[in-house]
């Protein structure tokens, strides 16, 4: 196999996007390494062979593919069994793993396995003098720490949504369908149901985001923001003790622990601007801040601010939005 | 059932930024003078484990892996919130190791406990976040796997356990033994431990094991594999241009100001 693998899964129906920002980042390591790259592609049905003409769309010259009906939603122990039976045929050297659902707990588990070095929830990764480098946050976001890689194999995490999907390359692969036998029975965890919450603009790909936190005081000021929301086509999101507090899903939190959002638009309401909330937020083009205390630390991350109880700006941001947009 | 919940202390996440600093010497950050507390999600999976022990009794564990003579607060809060014992691992060095160095200090202590059936952790560690400990551990100990869980229920001889997803949530069947790291919700918010709860704690049993007596060899660094060259702390450069006026007022100027930058 190549020197470089990455894990494309379409464990949720299709190729996740996170699957693309990882043959991006493959990409740029194989042009400093010069490994070749190849993709190890882990799914069930129809989907695959979309996903596959998606791979090599972007650039992906050689496929593994395992297509077993157990590769569904969540199934960490069949795609770990999966990718050891891969492996085992022909090992790579680093390993690029999303830190989605699966990613977290499949990575570090790759790494034991294969007795590979391990970086968890990169952000960037580069090559230096033909040694890998990988940024991450630390400390709440307080902190950025710079990691080198001495050792192969390595199995590297990449946090979903720090890099982006890169251009087209239209290339052909070499597509090998690898036949594993995976044992419903001895698998130690299995995925009973999945339920998912309704968003009708998900957060993550909104190009406008608003985000209310603990000033909200509660569900009912959450009703506003999704008006508002609503009108400018864009999606809620929250910090984490509304989320805590049962406010809102706990899929709306943004942050170090909740979700990284990359919008034109952030506006951050009744938010104070703790380093690990805006961790997930930082890749906001512009940031709007709306709180009552001037002094509250969002204002010295925000692009523009509206010092003002939420309860008085809001409302006089959806009349307002209204007479613009005619309704 | 027998639960051991691994808890490592760290500097207070909360504290103001300007009491944050990095220390160039050991790239890691300044410890002396900060306040030291349970890392947040370590304390809701400690609050999972005790909901366990009210549902269904159990005993609880506590297992921290850091220099002993800082722990003892850690030690005494998670005995006071109801904890039956406490395990720490003494080793000077614990607050810098990375997870593939510690994760077989933990799989030995987790041995020498003996009994265990669940393995609880946070699901990040408020400093170094690497979210590496936990499936390390469950692959060192031969056990299930669940990370990012919000809640645990005993069933069918295993667990069922509810795991955040991208979209919403997995029900995920684990067999036992397992290791469940927990993130928060509104059902696993720590209890605050009452007067007497304290009191008690003080005769509950702590061991202190060194970290040498464990007989784990330490991990040369070409084994490791990762080096941590530097860690900065970013300089946040955005000027904050404030709206004024009335909320009517500030409310056009802010769209208007949106408009001219392309946002609407
Ligand atoms: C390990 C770890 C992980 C974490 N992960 C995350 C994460 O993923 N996401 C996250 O968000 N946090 C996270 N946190 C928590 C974070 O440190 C903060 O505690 C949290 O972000 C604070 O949320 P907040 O700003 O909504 O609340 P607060 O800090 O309480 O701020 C509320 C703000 O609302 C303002 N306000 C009150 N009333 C009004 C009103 N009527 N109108 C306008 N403004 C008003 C107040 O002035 C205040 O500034 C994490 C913490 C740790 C330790
Ligand atoms: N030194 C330690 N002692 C005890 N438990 C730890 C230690 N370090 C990490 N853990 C556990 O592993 C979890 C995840 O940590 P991390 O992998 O650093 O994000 C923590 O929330 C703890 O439950």
């Amino acid at each position: 196999m190549a020197g470089i693998c990455v894990v494309a899964h379409a464990l949720d129906g299709t190729l996740g996007r996170s699957s693309l920002e990882l043959v991006g980042a493959a990409r740029a390591l194989d042009a400093g390494l010069g490994l070749g790259m190849a993709a190890a592609l882990l799914g069930h049905g129809s989907h695959l062979a979309e996903a596959t003409d998606v791979l090599q769309h972007h650039g992906v010259t050689a496929i593994y593919r395992v297509d077993h009906p157990l590769l569904t939603a969540g199934q960490t122990d069949a795609a770990l069994a999966a990718l050891e039976s891969i492996f085992q045929r022909a090992a790579p050297q680093v390993v690029l793993v999303s830190a989605d659902t699966v990613g977290r707990e499949l990575a570090p588990r790759l790494a034991h396995r294969m007795a590979a070095a391990l970086v968890t929830e990169a952000v960037e990764l580069g090559v230096e003098d033909g040694v890998i480098t990988a940024r991450r946050q630390v400390y709440g976001g307080r902190a950025i720490a710079t990691l080198v890689v001495t050792k192969r194999p390595a199995v590297l995490s990449v946090k979903p949504r720090a890099l982006d999907v890169p251009e087209p390359k239209p290339a052909t692969a070499t597509i090998e369908d690898v036949a594993v036998a995976i044992d419903a029975g001895a698998l130690p965890t299995r995925v009973r149901e999945v339920l998912r919450e309704q968003a009708d603009v998900g957060l993550e790909d909104a190009q406008i985001v608003i985000g209310g936190g603990r000033g909200m005081g509660g569900p009912d000021g959450f009703k506003l923001l999704e008006e508002l929301a609503a009108l400018l086509d864009g999606a809620v999101g929250a910090s984490r003790p509304p989320a805590d507090a049962g406010w809102v899903p706990i899929s709306w939190q943004i942050g170090q622990t909740g979700k990284t959002i990359r919008p034109a638009l952030y506006i951050a309401v009744g938010i104070s601007g703790a380093t690990q909330h805006i961790a997930g937020a930082s890749g906001a083009r512009t940031i709007v801040a709306i709180n009552h205390d001037p002094e509250a630390p969002i204002f010295s991350m925000a692009h523009l601010g509206i010092a003002g109880d939420y309860r008085e700006v809001v409302p006089a941001l959806i009349a307002k939005v209204k007479e613009l947009k005619g309704r | 059932m027998d639960i051991i919940v691994c808890l490592k202390q760290v500097v207070d996440p909360e504290l103001p930024v300007r009491d944050f600093a990095i220390d160039p010497s050991t790239k890691r950050q300044v410890r002396d003078g900060r306040p030291l507390v349970i890392s947040t999600y370590d304390e809701n999976a400690l609050e999972v484990a005790l909901q366990l022990k009210d549902a269904g009794g159990a005993r609880v564990t506590a297992l921290t892996l850091g220099p002993q003579s800082a722990l003892g607060d850690a030690v005494r809060l998670a005995l006071a919130m109801g904890a039956d014992e406490a395990v720490v691992v003494d080793d000077p060095r614990g607050p810098d190791l990375l997870g593939i160095e510690k994760v077989g200090i933990l799989a030995a202590a987790v041995r020498r406990v003996g009994r265990f059936d669940l393995v609880l952790c946070g699901c990040e560690s408020a400093d170094w976040v690497e979210r590496a400990v936990p499936p390390l551990l469950a692959e060192a100990i031969g056990a299930a796997c669940v990370t990012f869980a919000t809640r645990v229920e005993a069933a069918d001889g295993g667990l069922l356990v509810r795991r955040m997803a991208d979209d919403g949530f997995h029900q995920v069947e684990a067999r036992l033994p397992a290791v469940v790291a927990i993130a928060s919700d509104e059902g696993n918010r720590p209890r605050l431990p009452k007067v007497k709860d304290i009191v008690a704690a003080k005769r509950k049993p702590v061991q202190t094991w060194p970290v040498g007596d464990l007989g784990v060899p330490s991990v040369g660094e070409g084994a490791l594999g990762v080096e941590v060259r530097e860690v900065v702390v970013p300089q946040r450069t955005a000027r904050c241009e404030f709206v004024e006026g009335e909320p009517a007022e500030q409310a056009s100027a802010l769209l208007r100001r949106l408009q001219d930058l392309k946002l609407l």
